[in-house]
Protein backbone atom coordinates (compact mmCIF):
# COMPACT_ATOMS: atom_id res chain seq x y z
CA UNK A 1 0.00 0.00 0.00
CA UNK A 2 2.35 2.27 0.82
CA UNK A 3 4.49 1.59 -2.16
CA UNK A 4 1.71 2.59 -4.47
CA UNK A 5 0.93 5.70 -2.32
CA UNK A 6 4.39 6.52 -3.05
CA UNK A 7 4.18 5.70 -6.49
CA UNK A 8 1.20 8.37 -7.11
CA UNK A 9 3.21 11.07 -5.17
CA UNK A 10 6.37 11.02 -7.74
CA UNK A 11 3.79 11.38 -10.32
CA UNK A 12 2.70 14.39 -9.65
CA UNK A 13 -1.01 13.96 -11.12
CA UNK A 14 -4.83 14.93 -10.65
CA UNK A 15 -4.67 11.12 -8.48
CA UNK A 16 -2.03 12.04 -5.82
CA UNK A 17 -4.46 15.27 -5.27
CA UNK A 18 -7.32 12.87 -5.07
CA UNK A 19 -5.24 10.48 -2.74
CA UNK A 20 -3.60 13.32 -0.53
CA UNK A 21 -5.01 12.14 2.75
CA UNK A 22 -4.34 8.56 2.03
CA UNK A 23 -0.74 9.66 1.04
CA UNK A 24 -0.17 11.74 4.17
CA UNK A 25 -1.55 9.12 6.52
CA UNK A 26 0.42 6.30 4.53
CA UNK A 27 3.47 8.47 5.40
CA UNK A 28 2.43 9.16 9.36
CA UNK A 29 1.77 5.41 9.98
CA UNK A 30 5.38 4.03 8.15
CA UNK A 31 6.91 6.45 11.06
CA UNK A 32 5.28 4.34 13.70
CA UNK A 33 6.27 1.67 15.27
CA UNK A 34 5.13 -2.17 13.70
CA UNK A 35 2.71 -2.93 16.66
CA UNK A 36 0.91 0.32 16.30
CA UNK A 37 0.60 1.15 12.97
CA UNK A 38 -2.76 -0.11 12.53
CA UNK A 39 -4.01 1.75 15.78
CA UNK A 40 -2.45 4.85 14.16
CA UNK A 41 -4.45 4.59 10.85
CA UNK A 42 -7.71 4.15 12.05
CA UNK A 43 -6.77 6.56 14.87
CA UNK A 44 -5.90 9.07 12.27
CA UNK A 45 -8.99 8.53 10.29
CA UNK A 46 -11.27 9.39 13.23
CA UNK A 47 -9.36 12.61 14.26
CA UNK A 48 -10.39 13.77 10.59
CA UNK A 49 -13.69 12.65 10.57
CA UNK A 50 -14.06 14.47 14.14
CA UNK A 51 -11.81 17.33 12.86
CA UNK A 52 -13.22 18.19 9.34
CA UNK A 53 -17.03 17.66 10.82
CA UNK A 54 -16.46 19.71 13.74
CA UNK A 55 -15.16 22.36 11.53
CA UNK A 56 -17.91 22.12 9.27
CA UNK A 57 -20.09 22.18 12.44
CA UNK A 58 -18.46 25.53 12.81
CA UNK A 59 -18.68 27.01 9.30
CA UNK A 60 -22.32 25.53 8.95
CA UNK A 61 -23.56 27.97 12.62
CA UNK A 62 -22.28 31.13 11.14
CA UNK A 63 -23.50 30.29 7.90
CA UNK A 64 -27.01 29.77 9.13
CA UNK A 65 -27.26 32.39 11.26
CA UNK A 66 -25.83 34.70 8.16
CA UNK A 67 -28.49 33.15 5.89
CA UNK A 68 -31.27 33.48 7.89
CA UNK A 69 -30.35 36.95 9.14
CA UNK A 70 -30.35 38.11 5.07
CA UNK A 71 -34.06 35.72 5.11
CA UNK A 72 -35.24 37.88 7.93
CA UNK A 73 -34.09 40.84 6.58
CA UNK A 74 -31.46 41.60 9.51
CA UNK A 75 -27.75 41.68 9.31
CA UNK A 76 -27.20 38.36 11.49
CA UNK A 77 -23.90 37.76 13.76
CA UNK A 78 -21.23 40.96 12.44
CA UNK A 79 -19.38 41.81 15.33
CA UNK A 80 -16.45 39.40 15.93
CA UNK A 81 -13.76 39.39 13.39
CA UNK A 82 -14.30 39.96 9.32
CA UNK A 83 -18.32 40.16 8.84
CA UNK A 84 -18.89 38.38 11.81
CA UNK A 85 -16.52 35.15 10.49
CA UNK A 86 -15.26 34.53 14.03
CA UNK A 87 -18.47 34.26 15.50
CA UNK A 88 -17.89 30.13 15.44
CA UNK A 89 -15.08 30.63 18.12
CA UNK A 90 -16.63 33.30 20.28
CA UNK A 91 -19.14 30.83 20.48
CA UNK A 92 -17.67 28.24 21.36
CA UNK A 93 -15.21 29.95 24.16
CA UNK A 94 -18.77 31.47 25.51
CA UNK A 95 -20.46 27.77 26.19
CA UNK A 96 -16.94 26.52 27.55
CA UNK A 97 -16.77 29.12 29.93
CA UNK A 98 -20.56 29.18 31.04
CA UNK A 99 -21.45 28.00 34.28
CA UNK A 100 -23.16 24.02 33.85
CA UNK A 101 -26.13 24.39 35.59
CA UNK A 102 -28.09 20.57 36.34
CA UNK A 103 -31.74 21.08 37.92
CA UNK A 104 -31.45 20.21 41.52
CA UNK A 105 -34.23 17.38 41.13
CA UNK A 106 -32.34 16.40 37.76
CA UNK A 107 -31.68 12.29 37.67
CA UNK A 108 -27.86 13.50 37.59
CA UNK A 109 -26.24 10.59 35.54
CA UNK A 110 -28.85 10.67 33.19
CA UNK A 111 -28.49 13.59 32.86
CA UNK A 112 -25.14 13.97 32.12
CA UNK A 113 -25.11 10.78 29.83
CA UNK A 114 -27.92 12.01 27.16
CA UNK A 115 -25.50 14.97 25.33
CA UNK A 116 -23.07 12.24 25.30
CA UNK A 117 -24.41 9.47 23.73
CA UNK A 118 -26.41 11.64 21.17
CA UNK A 119 -22.80 13.13 20.01
CA UNK A 120 -21.50 8.99 19.96
CA UNK A 121 -24.18 8.22 17.95
CA UNK A 122 -23.98 11.29 15.63
CA UNK A 123 -20.27 10.99 15.12
CA UNK A 124 -20.42 6.56 14.65
CA UNK A 125 -22.12 6.94 11.36
CA UNK A 126 -19.21 8.72 9.52
CA UNK A 127 -17.91 5.59 10.11
CA UNK A 128 -19.30 4.38 6.76
CA UNK A 129 -19.97 7.35 4.44
CA UNK A 130 -17.37 7.37 1.63
CA UNK A 131 -16.14 10.83 1.85
CA UNK A 132 -13.83 10.75 -1.40
CA UNK A 133 -11.92 8.03 -3.65
CA UNK A 134 -11.07 5.26 -0.72
CA UNK A 135 -11.66 7.32 1.79
CA UNK A 136 -14.00 5.53 3.97
CA UNK A 137 -13.34 4.18 7.74
CA UNK A 138 -14.68 0.62 7.37
CA UNK A 139 -16.46 -0.62 4.28
CA UNK A 140 -19.24 -2.62 6.17
CA UNK A 141 -20.76 -5.23 4.32
CA UNK A 142 -23.96 -3.78 5.80
CA UNK A 143 -23.59 -0.12 6.28
CA UNK A 144 -26.75 1.60 5.31
CA UNK A 145 -27.79 -0.70 8.00
CA UNK A 146 -25.67 0.07 10.51
CA UNK A 147 -26.49 3.70 9.52
CA UNK A 148 -30.07 3.29 10.47
CA UNK A 149 -29.04 1.80 13.25
CA UNK A 150 -27.00 3.67 15.27
CA UNK A 151 -29.36 6.65 14.27
CA UNK A 152 -31.57 4.99 16.20
CA UNK A 153 -30.05 5.35 19.24
CA UNK A 154 -30.36 8.82 18.91
CA UNK A 155 -33.90 8.44 20.18
CA UNK A 156 -32.54 6.46 23.10
CA UNK A 157 -30.20 10.47 23.69
CA UNK A 158 -33.04 12.50 23.04
CA UNK A 159 -35.97 10.70 25.65
CA UNK A 160 -32.63 10.43 28.24
CA UNK A 161 -32.18 13.98 27.94
CA UNK A 162 -36.10 15.28 27.73
CA UNK A 163 -36.99 12.59 31.08
CA UNK A 164 -33.79 13.56 33.06
CA UNK A 165 -34.48 17.29 33.36
CA UNK A 166 -37.87 16.59 34.96
CA UNK A 167 -39.01 19.16 33.33
CA UNK A 168 -42.53 18.98 31.56
CA UNK A 169 -41.86 20.98 28.74
CA UNK A 170 -38.54 18.73 28.37
CA UNK A 171 -40.59 15.92 28.56
CA UNK A 172 -43.22 16.74 26.01
CA UNK A 173 -40.57 17.84 23.71
CA UNK A 174 -38.63 14.36 24.14
CA UNK A 175 -42.14 12.77 23.54
CA UNK A 176 -42.80 14.79 20.48
CA UNK A 177 -39.20 14.35 18.78
CA UNK A 178 -39.52 10.39 19.44
CA UNK A 179 -42.77 10.17 17.88
CA UNK A 180 -41.67 12.07 15.02
CA UNK A 181 -38.47 10.23 14.27
CA UNK A 182 -40.28 6.90 14.50
CA UNK A 183 -43.11 8.19 12.25
CA UNK A 184 -40.33 9.42 9.92
CA UNK A 185 -37.87 6.68 10.13
CA UNK A 186 -40.56 4.23 8.31
CA UNK A 187 -40.62 6.37 4.92
CA UNK A 188 -36.55 7.16 5.31
CA UNK A 189 -35.35 3.81 5.57
CA UNK A 190 -38.22 2.75 2.77
CA UNK A 191 -36.85 5.40 0.23
CA UNK A 192 -33.04 4.10 0.56
CA UNK A 193 -34.90 0.49 0.13
CA UNK A 194 -35.11 1.11 -3.81
CA UNK A 195 -30.99 2.14 -4.10
CA UNK A 196 -30.83 -1.04 -2.13
CA UNK A 197 -32.87 -2.91 -4.27
CA UNK A 198 -31.28 -1.19 -7.55
CA UNK A 199 -27.73 -2.13 -6.70
CA UNK A 200 -28.17 -5.52 -4.24
CA UNK A 201 -25.79 -4.17 -2.00
CA UNK A 202 -26.06 -2.39 1.47
CA UNK A 203 -22.24 -1.82 1.39
CA UNK A 204 -21.88 2.12 0.71
CA UNK A 205 -18.86 1.70 -1.23
CA UNK A 206 -19.98 -0.37 -3.65
CA UNK A 207 -23.29 2.03 -4.22
CA UNK A 208 -21.35 4.86 -5.06
CA UNK A 209 -19.52 2.63 -7.67
CA UNK A 210 -22.31 1.46 -9.09
CA UNK A 211 -23.17 5.15 -9.72
CA UNK A 212 -19.53 6.26 -11.15
CA UNK A 213 -19.87 6.54 -15.22
CA UNK A 214 -21.23 8.84 -17.65
CA UNK A 215 -24.02 8.57 -20.42
CA UNK A 216 -23.29 11.18 -22.89
CA UNK A 217 -22.92 14.16 -20.28
CA UNK A 218 -25.82 12.91 -17.92
CA UNK A 219 -24.03 10.81 -14.98
CA UNK A 220 -25.31 7.59 -13.43
CA UNK A 221 -26.81 9.23 -10.36
CA UNK A 222 -29.47 7.47 -8.97
CA UNK A 223 -31.41 11.20 -8.57
CA UNK A 224 -31.57 10.71 -12.75
CA UNK A 225 -34.28 8.30 -12.86
CA UNK A 226 -37.69 8.71 -11.67
CA UNK A 227 -37.95 6.45 -8.69
CA UNK A 228 -34.86 7.94 -7.73
CA UNK A 229 -35.92 11.28 -8.10
CA UNK A 230 -39.05 10.72 -5.88
CA UNK A 231 -36.72 8.50 -3.36
CA UNK A 232 -34.52 11.47 -3.28
CA UNK A 233 -37.31 14.00 -2.68
CA UNK A 234 -38.81 11.59 -0.35
CA UNK A 235 -35.95 10.68 1.77
CA UNK A 236 -34.63 15.00 2.25
CA UNK A 237 -38.12 15.35 3.73
CA UNK A 238 -38.12 12.35 5.85
CA UNK A 239 -34.47 13.66 7.01
CA UNK A 240 -35.51 17.28 7.45
CA UNK A 241 -38.05 15.55 10.26
CA UNK A 242 -35.70 12.92 11.62
CA UNK A 243 -33.03 16.36 11.84
CA UNK A 244 -35.82 17.83 14.01
CA UNK A 245 -35.29 20.64 12.10
CA UNK A 246 -38.14 23.22 10.54
CA UNK A 247 -40.49 23.24 8.86
CA UNK A 248 -40.79 20.52 11.38
CA UNK A 249 -39.05 21.57 14.71
CA UNK A 250 -42.11 20.76 16.98
CA UNK A 251 -39.83 19.18 19.31
CA UNK A 252 -38.07 22.46 19.90
CA UNK A 253 -40.98 24.97 19.19
CA UNK A 254 -39.48 27.79 21.25
CA UNK A 255 -42.82 29.54 20.60
CA UNK A 256 -44.97 26.71 22.80
CA UNK A 257 -42.79 24.49 24.47
CA UNK A 258 -39.67 26.91 25.04
CA UNK A 259 -37.04 24.55 23.48
CA UNK A 260 -37.86 20.83 23.97
CA UNK A 261 -35.72 18.60 25.66
CA UNK A 262 -32.56 20.62 26.08
CA UNK A 263 -34.10 23.05 27.82
CA UNK A 264 -32.32 22.35 31.13
CA UNK A 265 -29.00 22.14 29.65
CA UNK A 266 -26.62 25.02 29.86
CA UNK A 267 -23.17 25.86 28.78
CA UNK A 268 -20.95 22.90 27.18
CA UNK A 269 -23.85 20.32 27.68
CA UNK A 270 -25.99 22.64 25.26
CA UNK A 271 -23.40 22.56 22.81
CA UNK A 272 -23.19 19.22 22.44
CA UNK A 273 -26.70 18.72 21.69
CA UNK A 274 -25.89 21.66 19.30
CA UNK A 275 -23.29 19.86 17.92
CA UNK A 276 -25.18 16.63 17.53
CA UNK A 277 -27.73 18.10 16.21
CA UNK A 278 -25.67 19.39 13.29
CA UNK A 279 -23.60 16.27 13.14
CA UNK A 280 -27.18 14.44 12.50
CA UNK A 281 -27.81 16.91 9.61
CA UNK A 282 -24.55 16.44 8.62
CA UNK A 283 -24.77 12.65 8.57
CA UNK A 284 -27.88 12.33 6.93
CA UNK A 285 -26.96 14.62 3.93
CA UNK A 286 -23.93 12.85 3.35
CA UNK A 287 -26.02 9.14 2.98
CA UNK A 288 -28.49 11.16 1.05
CA UNK A 289 -25.36 12.10 -1.21
CA UNK A 290 -24.01 8.26 -1.39
CA UNK A 291 -27.24 6.86 -1.95
CA UNK A 292 -28.62 9.48 -4.72
CA UNK A 293 -26.03 11.80 -5.83
CA UNK A 294 -23.77 9.43 -6.72
CA UNK A 295 -21.50 10.13 -3.39
CA UNK A 296 -18.03 11.47 -4.61
CA UNK A 297 -18.64 11.34 -8.46
CA UNK A 298 -18.17 14.25 -10.48
CA UNK A 299 -21.21 15.34 -11.99
CA UNK A 300 -20.07 16.12 -15.15
CA UNK A 301 -17.17 14.05 -17.15
CA UNK A 302 -14.85 16.51 -17.75
CA UNK A 303 -14.61 17.61 -14.18
CA UNK A 304 -13.20 13.86 -12.99
CA UNK A 305 -9.84 15.57 -12.48
CA UNK A 306 -11.21 17.79 -9.55
CA UNK A 307 -10.35 15.83 -6.20
CA UNK A 308 -13.41 13.45 -5.42
CA UNK A 309 -13.66 14.81 -1.44
CA UNK A 310 -14.10 17.96 -2.49
CA UNK A 311 -17.40 17.08 -4.67
CA UNK A 312 -18.12 15.43 -1.58
CA UNK A 313 -18.20 18.58 0.30
CA UNK A 314 -19.35 20.44 -2.42
CA UNK A 315 -22.37 18.63 -2.51
CA UNK A 316 -22.84 18.45 0.87
CA UNK A 317 -23.06 22.17 1.43
CA UNK A 318 -25.24 22.68 -1.07
CA UNK A 319 -27.54 20.46 1.05
CA UNK A 320 -26.87 22.60 3.71
CA UNK A 321 -27.76 25.69 2.12
CA UNK A 322 -31.33 24.30 1.51
CA UNK A 323 -31.62 22.91 4.24
CA UNK A 324 -30.92 26.32 6.08
CA UNK A 325 -33.20 27.97 2.94
CA UNK A 326 -35.89 25.75 3.82
CA UNK A 327 -35.77 26.82 7.60
CA UNK A 328 -35.73 30.30 6.87
CA UNK A 329 -39.14 30.39 4.58
CA UNK A 330 -41.74 27.72 5.90
CA UNK A 331 -43.70 28.06 8.90
CA UNK A 332 -43.36 25.33 11.20
CA UNK A 333 -46.17 22.43 10.90
CA UNK A 334 -49.00 21.82 13.45
CA UNK A 335 -49.05 17.92 15.28
CA UNK A 336 -51.65 16.61 13.34
CA UNK A 337 -50.21 18.38 10.20
CA UNK A 338 -47.06 15.92 11.09
CA UNK A 339 -48.56 12.75 11.63
CA UNK A 340 -50.45 13.04 8.48
CA UNK A 341 -48.11 13.91 6.69
CA UNK A 342 -46.51 10.75 7.41
CA UNK A 343 -48.51 8.11 7.59
CA UNK A 344 -51.06 9.11 4.71
CA UNK A 345 -48.43 10.78 2.33
CA UNK A 346 -44.81 9.91 2.67
CA UNK A 347 -45.51 6.24 3.60
CA UNK A 348 -47.52 5.46 0.61
CA UNK A 349 -45.43 7.30 -1.79
CA UNK A 350 -42.39 5.23 -0.22
CA UNK A 351 -44.20 2.21 -0.52
CA UNK A 352 -45.18 2.80 -4.81
CA UNK A 353 -41.99 3.72 -5.24
CA UNK A 354 -40.51 0.80 -4.10
CA UNK A 355 -42.93 -1.02 -7.15
CA UNK A 356 -41.70 1.70 -9.55
CA UNK A 357 -38.16 0.96 -8.93
CA UNK A 358 -38.83 -2.78 -9.31
CA UNK A 359 -40.54 -1.85 -12.69
CA UNK A 360 -37.52 0.18 -13.84
CA UNK A 361 -34.95 -2.71 -12.77
CA UNK A 362 -37.05 -5.29 -14.91
CA UNK A 363 -38.19 -3.43 -18.05
CA UNK A 364 -35.51 -3.32 -20.65
CA UNK A 365 -34.23 0.49 -20.71
CA UNK A 366 -35.67 3.17 -23.18
CA UNK A 367 -38.02 5.29 -23.95
CA UNK A 368 -41.39 3.02 -22.56
CA UNK A 369 -39.31 2.73 -19.25
CA UNK A 370 -39.24 6.40 -18.53
CA UNK A 371 -42.69 6.75 -19.30
CA UNK A 372 -44.32 4.05 -17.00
CA UNK A 373 -41.77 4.73 -14.17
CA UNK A 374 -42.77 8.92 -14.67
CA UNK A 375 -46.68 8.00 -14.88
CA UNK A 376 -45.97 5.87 -11.92
CA UNK A 377 -44.67 8.54 -9.93
CA UNK A 378 -46.31 11.55 -10.80
CA UNK A 379 -50.15 9.83 -10.81
CA UNK A 380 -50.01 8.56 -6.85
CA UNK A 381 -48.09 11.95 -6.52
CA UNK A 382 -51.21 14.17 -8.14
CA UNK A 383 -53.90 11.80 -6.42
CA UNK A 384 -52.33 11.47 -3.09
CA UNK A 385 -51.99 15.09 -2.78
CA UNK A 386 -55.18 15.67 -4.21
CA UNK A 387 -57.18 13.30 -1.97
CA UNK A 388 -55.02 15.06 1.41
CA UNK A 389 -55.70 18.93 0.02
CA UNK A 390 -59.38 17.66 -0.05
CA UNK A 391 -59.73 15.80 3.17
CA UNK A 392 -57.69 18.60 4.96
CA UNK A 393 -60.58 20.64 6.08
CA UNK A 394 -59.14 23.87 6.35
CA UNK A 395 -61.35 25.75 9.03
CA UNK A 396 -60.87 26.73 12.92
CA UNK A 397 -59.40 24.20 14.83
CA UNK A 398 -61.50 22.31 17.45
CA UNK A 399 -59.43 21.80 20.85
CA UNK A 400 -60.34 19.11 22.49
CA UNK A 401 -57.87 18.58 25.46
CA UNK A 402 -56.90 22.47 26.17
CA UNK A 403 -60.22 24.03 26.84
CA UNK B 1 -11.22 -10.79 26.39
CA UNK B 2 -13.67 -8.65 24.33
CA UNK B 3 -16.31 -11.32 24.83
CA UNK B 4 -15.62 -10.95 28.50
CA UNK B 5 -16.41 -7.50 28.90
CA UNK B 6 -19.62 -7.07 26.50
CA UNK B 7 -20.58 -10.76 28.50
CA UNK B 8 -20.37 -8.39 31.93
CA UNK B 9 -22.33 -5.82 29.93
CA UNK B 10 -24.87 -7.28 28.92
CA UNK B 11 -25.19 -9.33 32.36
CA UNK B 12 -24.61 -5.92 34.78
CA UNK B 13 -27.23 -4.44 32.49
CA UNK B 14 -30.38 -7.96 32.61
CA UNK B 15 -29.48 -7.33 36.37
CA UNK B 16 -29.95 -3.50 36.70
CA UNK B 17 -32.93 -3.92 34.66
CA UNK B 18 -34.89 -6.46 36.86
CA UNK B 19 -33.22 -5.14 40.05
CA UNK B 20 -33.49 -1.24 40.11
CA UNK B 21 -36.36 0.88 41.73
CA UNK B 22 -37.03 3.37 38.76
CA UNK B 23 -38.86 1.59 35.99
CA UNK B 24 -36.96 4.29 33.15
CA UNK B 25 -33.62 3.51 34.97
CA UNK B 26 -34.67 -0.73 34.37
CA UNK B 27 -35.75 0.31 30.77
CA UNK B 28 -32.12 2.40 30.54
CA UNK B 29 -30.44 -0.81 31.89
CA UNK B 30 -32.29 -3.04 29.49
CA UNK B 31 -30.69 -0.79 26.39
CA UNK B 32 -27.37 -1.37 27.73
CA UNK B 33 -28.05 -5.09 27.92
CA UNK B 34 -29.48 -4.98 24.23
CA UNK B 35 -26.62 -3.28 23.06
CA UNK B 36 -24.01 -5.68 24.76
CA UNK B 37 -26.00 -8.45 23.41
CA UNK B 38 -25.52 -6.52 19.84
CA UNK B 39 -21.97 -6.53 20.50
CA UNK B 40 -21.71 -10.12 21.13
CA UNK B 41 -23.25 -11.02 17.63
CA UNK B 42 -20.98 -8.48 16.18
CA UNK B 43 -18.22 -10.09 17.48
CA UNK B 44 -19.47 -13.99 16.25
CA UNK B 45 -19.03 -12.04 13.07
CA UNK B 46 -22.98 -11.85 12.53
CA UNK B 47 -23.19 -8.30 10.99
CA UNK B 48 -27.05 -8.14 10.09
CA UNK B 49 -28.04 -9.87 13.39
CA UNK B 50 -26.26 -7.29 15.59
CA UNK B 51 -27.10 -4.07 13.72
CA UNK B 52 -30.74 -5.11 13.19
CA UNK B 53 -30.69 -6.17 16.81
CA UNK B 54 -29.71 -2.20 17.76
CA UNK B 55 -31.95 -0.96 15.26
CA UNK B 56 -35.40 -3.22 16.59
CA UNK B 57 -34.39 -3.41 20.00
CA UNK B 58 -32.58 -0.35 21.17
CA UNK B 59 -34.47 1.80 18.56
CA UNK B 60 -38.05 0.21 18.62
CA UNK B 61 -38.85 -1.99 21.18
CA UNK B 62 -36.87 -0.10 23.95
CA UNK B 63 -39.04 2.70 23.03
CA UNK B 64 -42.16 1.33 22.80
CA UNK B 65 -41.49 0.57 26.43
CA UNK B 66 -40.81 3.77 27.40
CA UNK B 67 -43.71 5.01 25.72
CA UNK B 68 -45.71 2.44 27.66
CA UNK B 69 -44.27 3.40 31.20
CA UNK B 70 -44.85 7.36 30.60
CA UNK B 71 -48.28 6.55 29.51
CA UNK B 72 -49.67 4.51 31.84
CA UNK B 73 -47.77 5.87 35.61
CA UNK B 74 -47.04 8.96 36.64
CA UNK B 75 -43.68 9.13 38.44
CA UNK B 76 -42.21 5.82 36.88
CA UNK B 77 -41.76 4.63 40.48
CA UNK B 78 -43.56 1.53 42.08
CA UNK B 79 -43.58 -0.19 45.64
CA UNK B 80 -42.06 -3.27 46.57
CA UNK B 81 -43.89 -6.28 45.30
CA UNK B 82 -44.83 -9.11 48.22
CA UNK B 83 -43.28 -11.94 49.08
CA UNK B 84 -45.66 -14.62 47.50
CA UNK B 85 -44.79 -13.07 43.54
CA UNK B 86 -41.26 -13.17 44.80
CA UNK B 87 -41.34 -16.91 45.19
CA UNK B 88 -43.77 -17.65 42.11
CA UNK B 89 -41.44 -15.69 39.87
CA UNK B 90 -38.33 -17.89 41.09
CA UNK B 91 -40.10 -20.53 40.49
CA UNK B 92 -40.89 -19.97 37.10
CA UNK B 93 -37.77 -18.89 36.73
CA UNK B 94 -35.98 -21.37 37.89
CA UNK B 95 -38.62 -24.04 35.59
CA UNK B 96 -37.51 -22.42 32.73
CA UNK B 97 -34.22 -22.16 33.53
CA UNK B 98 -34.00 -25.95 34.01
CA UNK B 99 -35.97 -27.28 31.10
CA UNK B 100 -34.06 -24.96 28.77
CA UNK B 101 -30.40 -26.34 30.08
CA UNK B 102 -31.80 -29.95 30.32
CA UNK B 103 -32.58 -29.59 26.42
CA UNK B 104 -29.22 -27.95 25.43
CA UNK B 105 -27.36 -30.63 27.24
CA UNK B 106 -29.48 -33.49 25.89
CA UNK B 107 -29.39 -32.09 22.37
CA UNK B 108 -28.18 -33.72 19.41
CA UNK B 109 -26.71 -30.24 18.53
CA UNK B 110 -23.44 -30.60 21.28
CA UNK B 111 -22.56 -34.62 19.86
CA UNK B 112 -21.23 -33.41 16.69
CA UNK B 113 -17.89 -31.21 16.05
CA UNK B 114 -18.73 -27.79 14.70
CA UNK B 115 -19.20 -27.23 11.40
CA UNK B 116 -16.87 -24.91 9.99
CA UNK B 117 -18.27 -21.14 9.91
CA UNK B 118 -19.96 -20.12 7.06
CA UNK B 119 -19.49 -16.63 6.00
CA UNK B 120 -22.96 -15.92 5.64
CA UNK B 121 -22.68 -12.31 3.68
CA UNK B 122 -25.58 -9.72 3.61
CA UNK B 123 -26.53 -11.03 0.04
CA UNK B 124 -26.80 -14.72 1.11
CA UNK B 125 -29.01 -13.51 4.29
CA UNK B 126 -31.18 -11.33 1.84
CA UNK B 127 -31.71 -14.25 -0.83
CA UNK B 128 -32.38 -16.77 1.57
CA UNK B 129 -34.89 -14.17 3.27
CA UNK B 130 -36.51 -13.43 -0.47
CA UNK B 131 -36.36 -17.17 -1.81
CA UNK B 132 -36.64 -20.00 0.57
CA UNK B 133 -37.79 -18.39 3.58
CA UNK B 134 -40.28 -16.26 1.33
CA UNK B 135 -43.51 -17.50 2.67
CA UNK B 136 -42.70 -17.25 6.33
CA UNK B 137 -41.37 -13.81 5.52
CA UNK B 138 -45.00 -12.95 4.32
CA UNK B 139 -46.65 -14.46 6.95
CA UNK B 140 -44.89 -12.44 9.35
CA UNK B 141 -45.41 -9.11 7.39
CA UNK B 142 -49.04 -9.92 7.29
CA UNK B 143 -49.67 -10.84 11.02
CA UNK B 144 -47.65 -7.83 11.75
CA UNK B 145 -49.84 -5.61 9.41
CA UNK B 146 -53.14 -6.93 11.70
CA UNK B 147 -51.68 -6.11 14.61
CA UNK B 148 -50.84 -2.07 13.28
CA UNK B 149 -54.18 -2.36 11.70
CA UNK B 150 -55.87 -3.65 14.80
CA UNK B 151 -53.39 -0.86 17.21
CA UNK B 152 -54.94 1.93 14.87
CA UNK B 153 -58.55 1.08 14.98
CA UNK B 154 -58.18 1.09 18.83
CA UNK B 155 -57.03 3.99 18.98
CA UNK B 156 -59.23 5.61 16.59
CA UNK B 157 -61.93 4.82 18.65
CA UNK B 158 -61.48 6.91 21.31
CA UNK B 159 -61.91 10.18 18.43
CA UNK B 160 -65.24 8.71 17.20
CA UNK B 161 -66.71 8.54 20.76
CA UNK B 162 -66.82 12.44 21.28
CA UNK B 163 -69.49 14.38 19.31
Amino acid sequence: MTALAYNSLHHASPQAADQIFLIVQHWIVSHAPAGLQSLLAILLSVVAIVGGFGLLFAITTILERKGLGRIQNRYGPNRVGFFGSLQPIADAIKSLTKEDIVPQTADKLVHLLAPILLVLAAFSVYAVLPVGRNMVLVNLDAGVLFFFAIGSVTEVAVFMAGWSSRNKYSLLGAMRAIAQMISYEVPLILSSLTVIMATGSLSTVTIVEKQAGFSRILPHWFLFTPWGFAGFVLFMIAATAESNRSPFDLPEGESEIIAGYYIEYSGFKFALFFLGEYLGMFAISGLAITLFLGGWNAPLPFLTWVPSYLWFFAKLLTLIVAFIWVRGTLPRLRMDQLMNFAWKFMLPMALLNLITAAVWHFMPSGPVRWLVSIVLVVVPYTLLGRNQMHKSHLEKRVYRFAE
Amino acid sequence: MLFTIFAALTIAGAVAAISLRNLVHSVLSLILAFAGLAAVYLLLGAQFIGFAQILVYVGAVAILIVFTILLTRNDGTFGTSSQASWNLGALIVIAVFGTLAWTIHSSAALQHALPPQPEATMQQIGTALMVRFALPLEVIGLLLTAALIGAATIALHEKQERP
